[in-house]
């Protein structure tokens, strides 16, 4: 009955509709007598602060969140690894950037802040997106390059956007998101919104120049901008150290406060972004380092163990796997069973399976749209297809 | 709602009154415009050509902002400004400048709208002066025409007179996507006509479409700014051999407005192409391919093209005359075309 009910949901998935509308039967009468219960977590291990205090290492959080925890980051984690699938059986093109491992970061951070916020980030942004209110069907359309794709087969798996709900990309040159995420704070400053921007770059970005750029104007004019360090700990094939000479990336803004956070504790990152967020409103711009891990290699052409051993994969997927550590958190505090978390995974795999089915199903872009959204508004000026004397268009 | 500076004679005005007074203007009717760029809190700088003159002073420091010496980070953030639905206007002291961007006026502002399938548009003007600059040596005296109006989803203006300063920065800023805007030392301080019409608020240009600044129907000279004040005076020349030219002022290099060089081509039959950027691959390239695809039964001559020279710019005020086109080029070659048995 709960799986009917689901299916017929997918075509309107959305990782945000209450967790009452999928739950099982079962777990619904569970909650509904400890729904609003306040539980107070420890996160895994004490933040490490720059030059500013620490919020406290105890985590409040619900029942009920930590539930929408498991079932997104388990959504996350499906949706990765059939990307993967899709990607070698050639259903996906080109580029392809997965997340798996990094999951708490993406649901953590949404946890904190509204729709409201900006998120932007590089080209590691399926889960970015499923988080910021992107359906599944979304993700799937545009990475086979069909136009029921976020950016209707236009964009790639690097190029995926949600305005509407604060979700500004999707950029595949390294670096350039984080200038691009201070001129987010600097509107919203600007409108006297009262929101920020969290923009989010990896361990190999952040030696590009154009962030301290960025963070020193951000400084300069007190934006609300918080600048998000993923420190999976290998920028594309190359180790930290082997790139930083310092890599205490949260210390790196120098006159800008910094957090290190466990990027692999989902209550962790939502306690560092609440506190970010009050911060930036209050005093400018900080830098949170989100020390993470990516199971995948840095793209699909990566197999990830020429430069990483496959102990340190396997030692991360034991010790701090992010779904594991809400799934024991939810086990030990009795909020469902095993067996109700295990009918939740498949649940999520029946999702994401009918998401790629009705994704291939999506027609490919006509050929008219080469020529479409060139421009916001383009006068009615001619464009050229390869042989102009065969194909021109109008931009309206 | 007119200008800071108040030297207008009569109905005249320079090219600098000219973009200070459109800047105001659309800083006045839309909230959402501001302005960014270097040097603009001291204004006693001799090398400064102070375009924004007076409109710190007028709109505050919460319109007006005062960046480091870092383009790349200052123009991402306008960028982002504007996907998130503000109006910037950033200033490049010069163009040559805008190389340390360039990577943001690409990838994150020209492609922007269709790699987002129309969710982001950019609604940002990029402007300064561009080209060569007396004295200036070879990396401070490039010319990005070429390079930017090759871009898809860019546009890419360059006036020429202040009608044209006005007209088209007022168009520039109320276009939904990002303009390059490029102007030149020379022109600031030069003073043009200007109609009752071009002095109200709301006059703009149409982009994209060239205007014919001399009828003429022996020869077509195309130029873009500075080099269309060459041109005229190389008409006048040419009026006196008894060559009659018509010259084009682009005003729009993207898009580019193939229909009305075409027919000016086709009633004049010969062409020559100005600019004073590098040979290869440049504008006039662009143009004479154009001309050649749809009007070539109509060409009497092969068509012509004057550039700067195939070399970087140089110090010596000799060697960098002879870099840059001169008023005796374009004579000659319009010459060299009407000279063409057909």
């Amino acid at each position: 009955m709960a799986l009917a009910h689901v299916a017929s949901s997918t075509s309107r998935s959305n990782l945000l509709r209450p967790i009452s509308a999928f739950i099982s039967p079962n777990l619904r009468r569970q909650l509904s007598t400890d729904d609003t219960r306040t539980l107070t977590i420890e996160t895994s291990v004490p933040f490490t602060s720059h030059n500013c205090e620490s919020p406290s290492r105890s985590v409040e959080t619900t029942p009920s969140e930590l539930l929408s925890f498991f079932r997104d980051m388990a959504t996350m984690r499906r949706m990765e690894i059939a990307a993967d699938s899709l990607y070698k059986a050639k259903l996906i093109r080109g580029f392809c950037h997965l997340y798996d491992g990094q999951e708490a970061v993406a649901v953590g951070m949404e946890a904190a802040i509204t729709k409201k916020d900006s998120i932007i980030t590089a080209y590691r942004d399926h889960c970015t997106f499923l988080g910021r209110g992107g359906t599944l069907l979304e993700v799937f359309s545009e990475l086979m390059g069909r136009i029921d794709g976020c950016s209707k087969g236009k964009g790639g798996s690097m190029h995926f956007y949600k305005k509407n709900s604060g979700f500004y990309g999707g950029h595949g040159i390294v670096g350039a998101q984080v200038p691009l995420g201070c001129g987010l704070a600097f509107a919203q400053k600007y409108k006297k919104d009262g929101t920020v921007t969290f923009a989010l770059y990896g361990d190999g970005a952040a030696n590009q120049g154009q962030l301290f750029e960025a963070l020193n104007i951000s400084a300069l004019w007190d934006l609300p901008a918080i600048l998000v360090c993923e420190n999976n700990h290998y920028g594309m094939g190359t180790a930290e150290w082997r790139a930083a000479k310092s890599p205490s990336y949260y210390k790196r803004g120098d006159y800008v406060p910094g957090l290190k956070v466990d990027g692999m504790d989902a209550l962790a990152v939502k306690q560092a972004c609440k506190f970010a967020k009050e911060h930036a409103l209050e005093n400018g711009p900080i830098i949170l380092e989100m020390d993470t891990y990516r199971y995948h290699g840095h793209s699909m052409s990566d197999p990830g163990s020429t430069y990483r051993t496959r102990d340190e994969i396997s030692g991360v997927r034991q010790e701090r796997d992010p779904i594991e550590r809400i799934r024991k958190l939810i086990l030990s505090h009795d909020l469902a069973t095993e067996k109700e978390l295990k009918d939740t995974e498949k649940e999520v795999r029946k999702l994401v399976d009918d998401a790629i089915a009705q994704a291939k199903e999506s027609p490919m872009p006509e050929p008219h749209e080469l020529f479409t959204n060139v421009y916001a508004k383009g006068y009615g000026v001619e464009a050229f297809g390869a042989d102009r004397k065969e194909v021109r268009a109008v931009l309206p | 709602m007119r200008g800071i500076l108040r030297q207008r004679v009569g109905s005249y005005m320079t090219v600098h009154e000219a973009l200070n007074s459109a800047l105001d203007e659309e800083m006045s009717a839309d909230p959402n415009v501001f302005l960014m760029g270097e040097e603009y809190l001291c204004s006693n700088l001799h090398f400064l050509y102070q375009i924004s003159i007076g409109l710190l002073k007028k709109y505050g420091p919460g319109r007006v902002f005062d960046t480091p010496i870092t383009e790349a980070g200052f123009t991402g953030i306008g960028i982002g400004a504007a996907y998130h639905g503000l109006k910037p206007i950033v200033e490049f002291m010069t163009f040559n400048f805008s190389m340390q961007a360039i990577d943001h006026i690409i990838n994150s502002a020209a492609k922007m709208n269709h790699m987002s399938a129309g969710q982001i548009s950019v609604p940002i003007v990029f402007r300064g002066p561009n080209g060569a600059i007396a004295g200036a040596g070879a990396q401070h005296s490039h010319c990005f025409a070429a390079w930017y109006a090759s871009c898809p989803g860019l546009k890419v203006l360059a006036p020429y007179s202040s009608e044209d300063a006005r007209g088209l920065l007022k168009a520039a800023i109320r276009d939904p996507d990002p303009v390059v805007f490029l102007e030149n030392t020379f022109l600031y301080e030069e003073s043009f006509p200007v109609s009752e019409e071009v002095l109200g608020s709301n006059f703009f240009l149409p982009i994209g479409k060239a205007k014919i600044e001399r009828e003429g129907k022996d020869v077509t000279i195309t130029a873009f700014s500075r080099m269309v004040g060459y041109a005229l005076k190389a008409a006048e020349i040419l009026e006196k051999e008894g060559i009659s030219a018509e010259v084009i002022n682009l005003r729009s290099i993207r898009p580019l407005d193939r229909a009305t060089i075409n027919a000016s081509v086709r009633k004049t039959s010969r062409l020559v192409t100005v600019e004073d950027g590098f040979p290869q691959h440049g504008v006039g390239s662009e143009i004479c391919t154009s001309v050649i695809e749809e009007s070539f039964s109509s060409l009497d001559a092969p068509v012509e093209r004057i550039t700067g020279a195939d070399v970087p710019v140089p110090y010596n005020e000799d060697l960098e005359r002879k870099s840059l086109p001169q008023v005796e080029d374009i004579v000659r070659a319009a010459r060299r075309t009407c000279n063409c048995l057909a």
